[in-house]
C-alpha cells in the first residue's frame, strides 16, 4: 500500500505507536488483555450477553445506571490508584543518584493520567452513580426526567474513560499534568498525540456530565412527591440539587477552554500561545473558572451522604436542617468567587490577591457551620458505629485537617511559598480522600443494602477502612513535612538524601491505602457469598429516616407502588412513628419509559469520533459524526417511548414482598 | 416551612406549559422594538452622531441591554411564574454567573497584563 | 388534580396516593431545555470573555476598522430578526392548529436562517481572503470562534427545523410535535439574544475602537 493511502486510513498511528518498548506497559498489556480476554470468554460462555445488553446496557431504570457509575469509579479508582503507586514507589527510590524506575516520559504520563482519573473518571462517577440511585428514591419519583438521557450520559462518561485508558496502549497520555496548561500542552510542545486523549477524553465524558447534570435539577424541581417541600427535601437531595446546579454552571466553561485549546492545536489559533496576541495565562484563568466549583460539585454530595448517616445512625434529626440548607446554597455561590486563589503566584495585584484570599476564606465559614451541625447531630445521640458511620467520623477529623491547611493556603502570601509544593498535594488530597472518598465509602455501604437486598460484610469493610485511615496519614502527612520544606510537587529524582525517610514514609501508607482498596473489593466478594447471612428484607435495615427506606431492598423497578404523600423532613421516620400501613391492595398499571440502545450507540459513535479526532484519521471521525446525528435524527422519529407494567405484575411483586415481611416477623 | 396544604404545590398537574400565551400583538410589539432598538446603535456607530467614542459605547451597551430584556419578555415569553419561578430563577442564576465568569476574567486578566508586561505593545493600537 | 394530604380532612394521615396520574409526557421538557438553554449560555459567555480579554491584541494585523463592513452586519441582523418574528408567527399559527400555515412560516424562517449564515460565510470568505485568518492574531482566534460559534448553533438550529417540517408533516401537529417546536422556539430566540451581544460587543464597539 502506498504511504499516502496509510496515512490516509491510519492518520498518525503506526507501529512505534504501540509502546513496545515499555516492559510496564506491555506487562500491564499482558494482563489487562489476558483479564479481558477471560471476562468475554467468561460472558460469552454464560450466555451473558443478552441480558447484559436487555438489562443493563439500555436500561433507562436510574437505579441501574446509578449502579453502573459505580461501578466505573471502583474499576477506575484501580487505574488511578495503580498509578500512585508507582509514582510513590518512584519517588521513594529516586535518591542518591539512582534514577528510579520510570524513565521522564512515562513518569509525566502517570502523574497526568493519575489526576485526570481520580477526578474525572473515580471521583465523579462515584458521586453521580450515588446521585443517580438515591435522589429518585428520596423524593419519592419513579425515574428522573429524562431516563433516555440519563443512559446516554453514562454511556458518554464511559466513552471518555474508554479514551483515557486506550492511551495506555495505543499512543500515549499528556504529560502536562492533569489540567494541562499550554503553551506546554500546545501543539509546539506537545505534539505527539497524549494532549488529544486528554483533549477528547474530557469532551465527551463532560457531555455527559453537563447532560446529566440537567437531568438531576430537573427531577428534583419537578418530580418531587406530594407534601414535599423544598425545605422538607433530604439534604442529600438539597446538595445533590446544588452539585447539578455547579455541574450545569461550570461544565460548560470546561468545554470551552478545552475547545479552544483543541483549536490552538488542530486549527493554529492564537488563544494560549506565546505569539500573535495569544495568551496561555487566560487558559489557566478560564479552566480555574470551572475548577473550582468542580471541587465542590465533588464535595457537596459527600457532605448530604454524611448528613443522612449522622442522623440515621444516630438516631436523630439531623440538627440545624435549614442552616445547613443555606450553608450549602451559600457554598454554591461562593464557589465562582474563589478561583484565583489557584495561582495567586501568576501575578496579579495586590487587590485581586487580597480579593479571592478574603472570598477562599469566607468560604470555609459555611463548611464549619455544617461541620458543627453534624456534631449537635451526633450530641447526646444513641450512635450505632456502623461502617458508614465509621467513615463519617473518619471524614469529620480528616476534613477539618485539610480544610484548616486550606485556610493557610488561602492567605496569599503564604501560598507564595506553599505554592505547587507538596504542602498543595497533601491538602487537596486531605480535603478529597477525606471527603469526596470517605464520603462515597460512606455511601456505599450506607446504601448498597438498599441497592442489593444484603448488607456489607462488616469485618472486611472495618478492615478495608482502617487500612484507608492509617494509610491515608501515613501516605499524605509527610507531603506537608515536605511541602514546608520547600519540594514542589511532579518531581522525579530528588538530590537531597535526608528527604528520602518522608518519601519512604508516604511510599509504605500508599501500600496500606492498597491493602485497603483489596479488602474493600474482598469485602464485596465475601458479601456476595454471605449474602444469605446479610441478608435484609425489611428495607429499612439501619433504622433510617428517608423515604429510599420505605420501599423494598432492592427497590421494585418502578420504587413505589403508590406515590408516597410526605408530611415532614424525616419521611419514612415519620410514617413509622405514625403507624404508616404498607398498602396491599388496590395496585394500578405503571407509566414507565422503556428501554433503548440508541444511549450507548450514540456515546459508542461519539467515542470513534474523539478516536479519530485524536490519530488524524479525519474520515472515521467524519464518519462517526454523520452516523451519530443520524442515529440521533433518527431517535427523534420514535414517539413511543414508554410502556405500562401491568397490574398483574405490580400485585405480583408487591405480595412477594408482603410474604417476605411476614416471614421477617 | 409551609404547612401540608401548601405543600401540594409541589406538585401540581396544573398543566403548565412553562409559557404565557403568545399573541401577535405581543410579537408585534417584540419586533418593532427591536428593529428600533438595534438600529439606533447601528446608526449611532456608523454615522459617529455622538461627539465622544465612550458615550457612542456606553449607549449602545444600554440599548444592547434593553433590547435583550425585550427579547427575554416577548420573544421567550420569561415571566416570573413560568415554571412556578424556576425558569426566572435559573436564569438570574446564570446571570450572576456570566457577570461573575466576565468581570472577573477581565479584571483579572488585565491586572496580569499590567503586572507581567510592562511595555505593552498593543496600548498604542487602540 | 387535587391532592387530600391534609390530615384534618380525613383524620387519618395519607401516605400515599391511592390514585394517581403520571405526570404528562414531557411534564420536564420546557424546563430541562431551558436550563440546558442556560449552560448554551454559559459557553457563549466564555467566548465573550477569550474575546473581551484578547480581542485588542492584533498583533500587527487588521483590526476591526480594517475589516468589519457594518452594512453587510447590519443586513445579517435583520436577517436574525426576521426570522425570529416569522418564527414567532409559525408559533401563532401552530396554536390554531393550522398545519399548513405553521410550515410555510417554518420554512420562511429556515429562509431567513439560511440567509444569515450565507451572509457570514461570505463575510468570513472575504476576510480569510483578505489574508485576516483565525491563525494571524489572538483577536481573529476569537473573532471567528464568536461568531462561528453562533453560526454553529443557527446551523444546528437549522437541521433540526428541516427534521421538525418533516415530523409535522408526517405526523400532524400532535402533542410531542408541539412540545419540540416550543423548544425549538425558544432555541432559535435564545440565539437571537446572543446576537444582539455579538453585533454590539464584536461588531460595533470592535469598529468603535
Amino acid at each position: 500500500m502506498s504511504p499516502d493511502l496509510l496515512k490516509f486510513i491510519f492518520g498518525r498511528l503506526g507501529f512505534d505507536s504501540l509502546p513496545i518498548h515499555e516492559p510496564i506497559l506491555v506487562g500491564t498489556f499482558a494482563v489487562v488483555a489476558l483479564g479481558g480476554v477471560t471476562l468475554l470468554a467468561g460472558l460469552t460462555y454464560f450466555r451473558l450477553w443478552g441480558y447484559l445488553w436487555r438489562e443493563w446496557f439500555t436500561t433507562v431504570d436510574h437505579k441501574r445506571i446509578g449502579i453502573m457509575y459505580i461501578i466505573l469509579g471502583i474499576v477506575m479508582l484501580l487505574r488511578g490508584f495503580a498509578d500512585a503507586l508507582m509514582m510513590r514507589a518512584q519517588q521513594a527510590m529516586a535518591f542518591g543518584g539512582s534514577e528510579g524506575f520510570l524513565p521522564a516520559h512515562h513518569y509525566d504520563q502517570v502523574f497526568t493520567a493519575h489526576g485526570v482519573i481520580m477526578i474525572f473518571f473515580v471521583a465523579m462517577p462515584l458521586v453521580t452513580g450515588l446521585m443517580n440511585y438515591v435522589v429518585p428514591l428520596q423524593i419519592g419519583a419513579r425515574d428522573v426526567s429524562f431516563p433516555f438521557l440519563n443512559n446516554f450520559s453514562f454511556w458518554m462518561t464511559v466513552g471518555g474513560a474508554v479514551l483515557v485508558m486506550l492511551s495506555l496502549f495505543i499512543g500515549e497520555f499528556a504529560r502536562t499534568g492533569w489540567l494541562a496548561y499550554p503553551p506546554l500542552s500546545n501543539i509546539g510542545y506537545s505534539p505527539d498525540v497524549g494532549v488529544d486523549y486528554y483533549i477528547w477524553g474530557l469532551q465527551v465524558a463532560g457531555v455527559g456530565t453537563t447532560l446529566s447534570g440537567i437531568n438531576l435539577i430537573c427531577t428534583i424541581v419537578k418530580l418531587r412527591c406530594p407534601g414535599m417541600t423544598m425545605m422538607r427535601m433530604p439534604v442529600f437531595t438539597w446538595t445533590s440539587l446544588c452539585t447539578n446546579i455547579l455541574i450545569v454552571a461550570s461544565f460548560p466553561v470546561l468545554t470551552v477552554v478545552l475547545a479552544l485549546l483543541s483549536l490552538d492545536r488542530y486549527v493554529g489559533t492564537n488563544f494560549f500561545t506565546n505569539d500573535f496576541g495569544g495568551s496561555p495565562m487566560m487558559y489557566v484563568n478560564l479552566i480555574w473558572i470551572w475548577g473550582h466549583p468542580e471541587v465542590y460539585i465533588l464535595v457537596l454530595p459527600a457532605f448530604g451522604i454524611f448528613s443522612e448517616v449522622t442522623s440515621t445512625f444516630s438516631g436523630k434529626r439531623l440538627f440545624g436542617y435549614t442552616s445547613m440548607v443555606y450553608a450549602t446554597v451559600v457554598i454554591t455561590i461562593l464557589s465562582y468567587l474563589v478561583w484565583l486563589h489557584h495561582f495567586f503566584t501568576m501575578g496579579s495585584g495586590a487587590s485581586v490577591n487580597s480579593f479571592f484570599g478574603i472570598t477562599t476564606m469566607i468560604i470555609s465559614i459555611p463548611t464549619g457551620a455544617k461541620m458543627f451541625n453534624w456534631l449537635f447531630t451526633m450530641y447526646r445521640g444513641r450512635i450505632r458505629y456502623e461502617l458508614p458511620m465509621l467513615w463519617t467520623i473518619a471524614f469529620m477529623l480528616t476534613f477539618v485537617l485539610g480544610g484548616m491547611t486550606g485556610v493557610l493556603l488561602a492567605v496569599p502570601p503564604a501560598d507564595f511559598v506553599l505554592h505547587n509544593s507538596l504542602f498543595l498535594i497533601a491538602h487537596f488530597h486531605n480535603v478529597i480522600i477525606g471527603g469526596v472518598v470517605f464520603g462515597a465509602f460512606a455511601g456505599i455501604n450506607y446504601w448498597f443494602p438498599k441497592a442489593f437486598g444484603f448488607r456489607l460484610d462488616p469485618f472486611w469493610g472495618k478492615l478495608s477502612f482502617w487500612f484507608w485511615v492509617t494509610g491515608f496519614y501515613m501516605a499524605f502527612m509527610p507531603l506537608y513535612v515536605l511541602g514546608l520544606m520547600g519540594v514542589t510537587r511532579r518531581l522525579r529524582v530528588f538530590d537531597d538524601p535526608s528527604l528520602q525517610i518522608w518519601f519512604v514514609i508516604a511510599a509504605i501508607g500508599a501500600g496500606l491505602v492498597f491493602l485497603g482498596i483489596l479488602s474493600m473489593l474482598m469485602q464485596f466478594a465475601v458479601s456476595f457469598l454471605k449474602r444469605e447471612q446479610l441478608k435484609d428484607v425489611t428495607g429499612d435495615i439501619w433504622n433510617a429516616r428517608t423515604l429510599e427506606w420505605a420501599t423494598s431492598s432492592p427497590p421494585p423497578d418502578y420504587n413505589f407502588a403508590f406515590t408516597p404523600v410526605v408530611h415532614d423532613n424525616d419521611a419514612w421516620w415519620d410514617m413509622k412513628k405514625r403507624g404508616y400501613q404498607r398498602p396491599l391492595t388496590g395496585f394500578k398499571p405503571i407509566h414507565m419509559p422503556s428501554s433503548t440502545g440508541t444511549g450507548i450507540i450514540l456515546a459508542g459513535f461519539a467515542t470513534a469520533m474523539g478516536f479519530g479526532l485524536i490519530w488524524y484519521m479525519w474520515w472515521l471521525a467524519a464518519l462517526s459524526f454523520i452516523a451519530m446525528l443520524a442515529v440521533g435524527i433518527g431517535h427523534t422519529f420514535n414517539y413511543h417511548r414508554d410502556f405500562d407494567i401491568p397490574a398483574d405484575d405490580v400485585i405480583r411483586t408487591e405480595d412477594a414482598r408482603t410474604k417476605l415481611l411476614a416471614g421477617a416477623k | 416551612m409551609s404547612t401540608d396544604t401548601h405543600a401540594a404545590g409541589a406538585h401540581d398537574h396544573h398543566h403548565d406549559d412553562g409559557h404565557a400565551h403568545s399573541t401577535f400583538s405581543g410579537y408585534m410589539l417584540g419586533f418593532v422594538l427591536s428593529v428600533v432598538l438595534t438600529a439606533i446603535p447601528f446608526w449611532l456607530v456608523m454615522s459617529g452622531a455622538l461627539p465622544s467614542k465612550q458615550i457612542t459605547a456606553l449607549v449602545i451597551m444600554a440599548f444592547a441591554v434593553v433590547q435583550i430584556v425585550v427579547h427575554m419578555i416577548y420573544f421567550l415569553h420569561m415571566n416570573t411564574k413560568s415554571e412556578n419561578g424556576w425558569s426566572m430563577m435559573a436564569l438570574i442564576f446564570t446571570i450572576v454567573m456570566v457577570v461573575i465568569a466576565l468581570s472577573g476574567s477581565l479584571w483579572v486578566m488585565n491586572h496580569l497584563n499590567s503586572n507581567m508586561m510592562p511595555i505593552h505593545e498593543m496600548t498604542g493600537m487602540k | 388534580m387535587t391532592v387530600a394530604v391534609n390530615p384534618a380532612q380525613t383524620g387519618e394521615p395519607v401516605f400515599y396516593l391511592a390514585d394517581e396520574h403520571p405526570h404528562p409526557e414531557g411534564y420536564s421538557t420546557s424546563l430541562g431545555f431551558w436550563i440546558y438553554l442556560m449552560s448554551d449560555c454559559l459557553i457563549f459567555a466564555m467566548l465573550f470573555a477569550a474575546f473581551g480579554v484578547l480581542g485588542a491584541n492584533y498583533a500587527a494585523g487588521p483590526a476591526p476598522k480594517d475589516l468589519f463592513d457594518l452594512d453587510l452586519v447590519a443586513v445579517n441582523t435583520s436577517m436574525l430578526l426576521l426570522s425570529s418574528i416569522t418564527y414567532g408567527f409559525a408559533m401563532l399559527t401552530m396554536q390554531q392548529n393550522k398545519i399548513a400555515q405553521t410550515q410555510m412560516w417554518l420554512l420562511i424562517t429556515g429562509l431567513f436562517g439560511a440567509a444569515f449564515i450565507g451572509i457570514e460565510l461570505t463575510e468570513f470568505a472575504h476576510m480569510i481572503h483578505e489574508g485576516a485568518t483565525p491563525q494571524r492574531s489572538a483577536f481573529l482566534s476569537a473573532f471567528f470562534t464568536l461568531v462561528g460559534t453562533h453560526g454553529l448553533h443557527v446551523s444546528c438550529g437549522l437541521i433540526w427545523l428541516v427534521t421538525l417540517m418533516v415530523q409535522v408533516w408526517r405526523f400532524g401537529l400532535i402533542e410531542a410535535n408541539r412540545r419540540r417546536l416550543m423548544c425549538l422556539s425558544m432555541f432559535w430566540h435564545f440565539l437571537d439574544v446572543v446576537w444582539i451581544g455579538v453585533f454590539t460587543f464584536v461588531y460595533l464597539l470592535g469598529v468603535l475602537r
